[in-house]
């Protein structure tokens, strides 16, 4: 594991801008957090394309989605927690259902506008976004994993939505070798005991956890699931299959996320025990990043004890 | 430019002729909305028939007129017109609001060809509108985007982004049509949301504004070119309409917003609207 960090909102700015310079149907928009969510970078360099509309998160969205219509390919760009409460009509009505191909980037996901407090905490965004037909969604775990998935968001043809951090992370992937691709699920740590399915910056506390495990002897499964719609079902089948138990690890609510999203796929393919990480359906609180993930459970401390817990369950 | 005579006329008998054809449709499906369609329906005929750059023989044209129903649930004026327009065939116009039905409820652009944009939630039409009158820019092509709204719609928040939007980015290439037909689904705006001076609203917000009566197709027309000399800043043209328009028991009814039309109200609507056609 490299020490590097990277801010992730940095490495989506800077491969945004990229993409601006090798496609002109590239076209960015943002609600007043340019500096925020590093759309602003593409701002600079190409002022004609695009559109800073204010604090107006739901015009933006609808504008993203007529856009669209005229074939360009638009990056929204806004806070998580207001990609969803306000601007989810035009999400849904426009751009769901009629698969319009925009790109709704929702940037300080999870509790990583830590200081701001639960008004800005995003834990109800997966849950929102994977509910609406013809969306897909992929939450992005490290620095690495930021420039490949924005560059296969652009690629990519249809509604998507980016869910991004503000946190600085280590590089924990392999830039030469990491395989994305949406829609497949990638193991990074084999062992047959069980199996920990983490996404966004969780799957660096997975790491950690499964180094933990191993010291106690418990040969634990890491895989990184980044595409959370549509989800990777053969591959959650097979670990259900191979290790027998599932521990899953998200920063959102327990409640329609990533362990939700598991649990359909096992439950009626093969159901085995599993333990979920995540918010505790609670709103948080403001406070240091990692201290707040530690308080609320998001920790590679509370994976280990969930896996312990599952593995009694086998 | 003012509209020929015989443009004039054959305008108007388009309007008597869809008029009927609504009232027969919607009372044979008992279901949809007749009051807003009503309204509508000069301000529509002649932006369809007159105005748009639209052909059904290349319906996805680059450079063709935009036009967004932003009042989504005047869908069935919109469909009779896109029939005529040859966008689907007429036999289609039967299966509104039924099942496997290429007519939805309200518009969707997947199932209809002719439709631009879906429709429905209120005041998402003209942000994206302009969403459309931006990409023309970008590629440099002259189309015009043209978004009709109720006048109920106008107490969407969304719509008041939209405005300021578009006369930041001086929007010249989008043109908004008001139907302003002073009724909404609860009652009419004054009780239910006194709007004030719509006109000056739109202007505060940085438009370009043309009143007219929205039921004389002349006005409409002349109002829909002179906005395309307003260069620098968007156009709105507020229309003073009758919601229910051209039978009596309907006008101005909130009642009629979106009732199934009984068999003596049905009679008794063809019977006027004989007289008119």
């Amino acid at each position: 594991m490299s020490a590097a960090k990277r801010a992730i909102r940095d490495v989506y700015g800077d491969t945004l801008a990229q993409l601006g310079r090798e496609n002109e149907n590239i076209v960015a928009l943002d609600a007043d957090v340019g500096s925020s969510s590093k759309s602003i970078v593409f701002g600079k360099e190409f002022p004609n394309r695009y559109f800073n509309v204010g604090i107006a998160e739901a015009n933006m969205v609808a504008m993203a989605a007529g856009l669209a219509t005229a074939g360009k390919i638009p990056f929204a760009n806004t806070f998580a927690a207001f990609m969803v409460l306000r601007a989810g009509d035009p999400v849904r009505s426009l751009i769901a259902y009629t698969k319009l191909n925009v790109k709704l980037a929702g940037t300080y996901a999870g509790l990583s506008d830590s200081y701001d407090g639960a008004s800005h905490h995003a834990i109800a965004d997966i849950a929102f976004m994977r509910s609406l037909p013809n969306m897909t969604v992929i939450s992005i775990s490290d620095p690495v994993e930021a420039e490949l998935a924005t560059r296969a968001a652009a690629e990519f043809k249809g509604p998507l939505y980016l869910r991004l951090s503000r946190a600085e992370v280590p590089v924990v992937l392999d830039k030469a070798s990491y395989d994305f691709k949406i829609g497949k699920g990638v193991t990074l740590v084999d062992g047959a005991d069980l199996t920990i399915v983490a996404t966004g910056y969780m799957l660096i506390k997975a790491l950690e956890a499964a180094e933990l495990l191993s010291a106690k002897g418990i040969k634990a499964r890491v895989v990184n699931i980044h595409t959370i719609k549509p989800i990777d079902r053969e591959l959650l089948i097979a670990c259900a299959k191979e290790t027998g138990a599932i521990v899953t690890a998200e920063e959102h609510n327990v409640y329609g996320g990533l362990g939700s999203a598991v649990a359909e796929v096992l439950s009626t393919s093969c159901p085995v025990p599993i333990e979920f990480v995540g918010i505790e359906d609670v709103f948080a609180e403001s406070g240091d990043y990692e201290k707040l993930l530690a308080k609320y459970g998001l920790s590679a401390a509370n994976i280990v004890a969930r896996a312990q817990k599952v593995l009694k369950r086998k | 430019m003012s509209l020929k005579p015989e443009s004039k006329a054959n305008l108007e008998r388009l309007c008597a002729k869809f008029r009927q054809d609504l009232i027969k449709l919607l009372h044979g499906i008992q279901t949809g909305h007749p009051g807003g369609s009503l309204s509508s329906a000069e301000i529509l005929t002649t932006l369809y028939f007159e105005k748009l750059n639209v052909d059904a023989k290349k319906p996805k044209d680059a450079n063709r007129d935009r036009f967004v129903l932003g009042k989504g649930h005047a869908a069935p004026m919109l469909y009779m017109i896109l029939a005529e327009k040859g966008f689907f065939p007429q036999d289609d116009l039967v299966t509104l609001r039924q099942l496997d039905s290429k007519l939805q409820g309200h518009p969707c652009a997947l199932k209809t060809c002719g439709v631009e944009l879906s429709t429905g939630p209120l005041g998402l039409g003209l942000s994206a509108g302009l969403g459309m009158a931006m990409a023309a820019r970008l590629d440099g092509l002259d189309y015009r985007t043209i978004v009709l709204m109720g006048d109920g719609e106008l107490q969407e928040g969304i719509v008041w982004e939209a405005a300021m939007s578009a006369a930041k980015f001086k929007a010249d290439n989008l043109l908004v049509i008001v139907d302003n037909n002073g009724v909404q689904l609860d009652g009419t705006l004054q009780e239910i949301m006194p709007m004030g001076d719509i006109a000056a609203k739109w202007r505060a917000f940085g438009w370009h504004v043309i009143d007219i009566d929205g039921h004389r197709v002349d006005e409409i027309s002349t109002a829909v070119d002179q906005a395309k000399t307003i260069k620098g800043q968007p156009t709105v043209i507020i229309a003073k309409t009758v919601k229910g328009k051209g039978v009596s028991f309907m006008e101005g009814q909130s009642a009629w917003h979106g009732k199934p039309i009984s068999k003596d109200d049905y009679e008794q609507a063809m019977k006027e609207l004989e007289v008119t056609l």
